[in-house]
């Protein structure tokens, strides 16, 4: 564990010395470079801007007005039938589409079950396992202006299926 | 499609609030979450300036050249549209590294990068090849140290706070399997119609 926390706080510092180190090696001019690529993110930030607002105003119109919830309980009979445990369901459904409220989710899940409950390690290992597929396909195609997404987001939420699936099956193995 | 899922949430959720009697609240959310978003483009400043600034830097030093030397023999399969020594390579490598370690802060800025460097190799509007098995990585997570999780688990005192490390890494590589077949299954299906 004190590995593991060591390399996430180590890396960020020794890969920004490498950099650094290197360029002025080789007699890269660094502080100008670095202000000439950190333009580039003001721009995009801003381009970034009404893709976000909009996918965000859209999902929390549908989680405000409670349908997202009604479509939860409306499933859960048919994913309980099929072994899924009932608290985990509304982290399940809310994870490809919003990361905030995912997070929120996973953290309420481990404060009432406890992080070593077998809950609170499901909801761990498929917070950390899927990502937010919705978001990850406005930023990056909105970033650069992609109007046609193809079949990518048909590949995304399978994958996440898959990927939640897993955590359950995986988790009950390990730790069941 | 995305077209369909925009329109299609805000239009279900606000034909259900008529009836459930959450107008309110879904006239609020409206305005909230509008300037929640702002607020959040705004906090990507910081991080898309400093790491694009970072990342200029480690292009002009040769650092991207050499890391995508170093991994391209275990990369290049997933992308055969991308000439092997194309700058996108380097960024999608960055990309996979930081989202690796669970830096994904840093990986959205490299990641954006290498998009648009593909859409230079493109040259279209439409999402290429190469973009959408990118993405299908990326939306299955590669983080193989999930540092926030970890974070959330210590704060709740957990005996242990790691101890999913090893489950996440599973259901990571499944996912990311999956996607990576999910992509190659559909991308010959599109071929086979054509």
């Amino acid at each position: 564990m004190g590995i593991i926390t060591a390399i996430s706080t180590w890396l960020i510092p020794c890969f920004l010395l490498l950099v650094l180190a290197a360029a002025t090696w080789k007699k890269v001019p660094t502080y100008e470079i670095f202000v000439e690529g950190g333009k580039e993110g003001v721009k995009m930030a801003f381009s970034l801007l009404p893709f976000l607002v909009g996918m965000i105003v859209s999902i929390s119109i549908l989680r405000s007005s409670g349908a997202l919830e009604a479509f939860t309980n409306l499933i859960t009979p048919f994913l309980v039938f099929i072994g899924i445990p009932p608290e985990i369901i509304p982290l399940a459904l809310v994870r490809p589409i919003s990361g905030t409220a995912a997070l929120g989710m996973t953290t309420e899940l481990i404060d009432s079950n406890g992080p070593d409950s077998f809950i609170g390690r499901l909801a761990s290992t498929m917070q950390g396992s899927t990502d937010t597929t919705l978001y990850i396909l406005t930023v990056y195609f909105g970033a650069v202006g992609i109007k046609k997404m193809g079949y990518a987001l048909k590949v995304g939420l399978l994958a996440d299926l898959i990927g939640i699936l897993a955590s359950i099956i995986v988790v009950t193995i390990i730790f069941g | 499609m995305v077209n369909i899922i925009w329109a299609g949430m805000a239009i279900i959720g606000i034909i259900y609030a008529m009836f459930n009697g959450t107008m309110d609240q879904v006239n609020k959310a409206v305005f909230e979450s509008a300037s929640e978003a702002v607020t959040l483009s705004i906090g990507l400043i910081s991080v898309l300036v400093f790491w694009l600034g970072i990342m200029k830097v480690a292009e002009e030093a040769g650092i991207l050249r050499v890391l995508t030397k170093l991994l391209r023999p275990a990369v290049s399969r997933l992308f055969p549209e991308i000439p092997k020594d194309h700058p996108a390579m380097g960024y999608i490598l960055s990309n996979f590294t930081a989202n690796i370690f669970g830096l994904g802060n840093a990986a959205t800025p490299m990641g954006i990068k290498a998009m648009e460097q593909m859409k230079q190799l493109s040259k279209s509007d439409t999402a290429s090849r190469s973009m959408i098995t990118f993405l299908a990585l990326n939306t299955s997570s590669l983080t193989l140290i999930p540092t926030m999780v970890i974070s959330i688990r210590m704060q709740y005192n957990s005996v242990s706070p790691t101890e999913i490390v090893g489950t996440t890494i599973i259901a990571t590589l499944i996912s990311s399997i999956s996607a990576i077949l999910l992509d190659r299954f559909f991308y010959y299906k599109s071929i086979w119609r054509k």
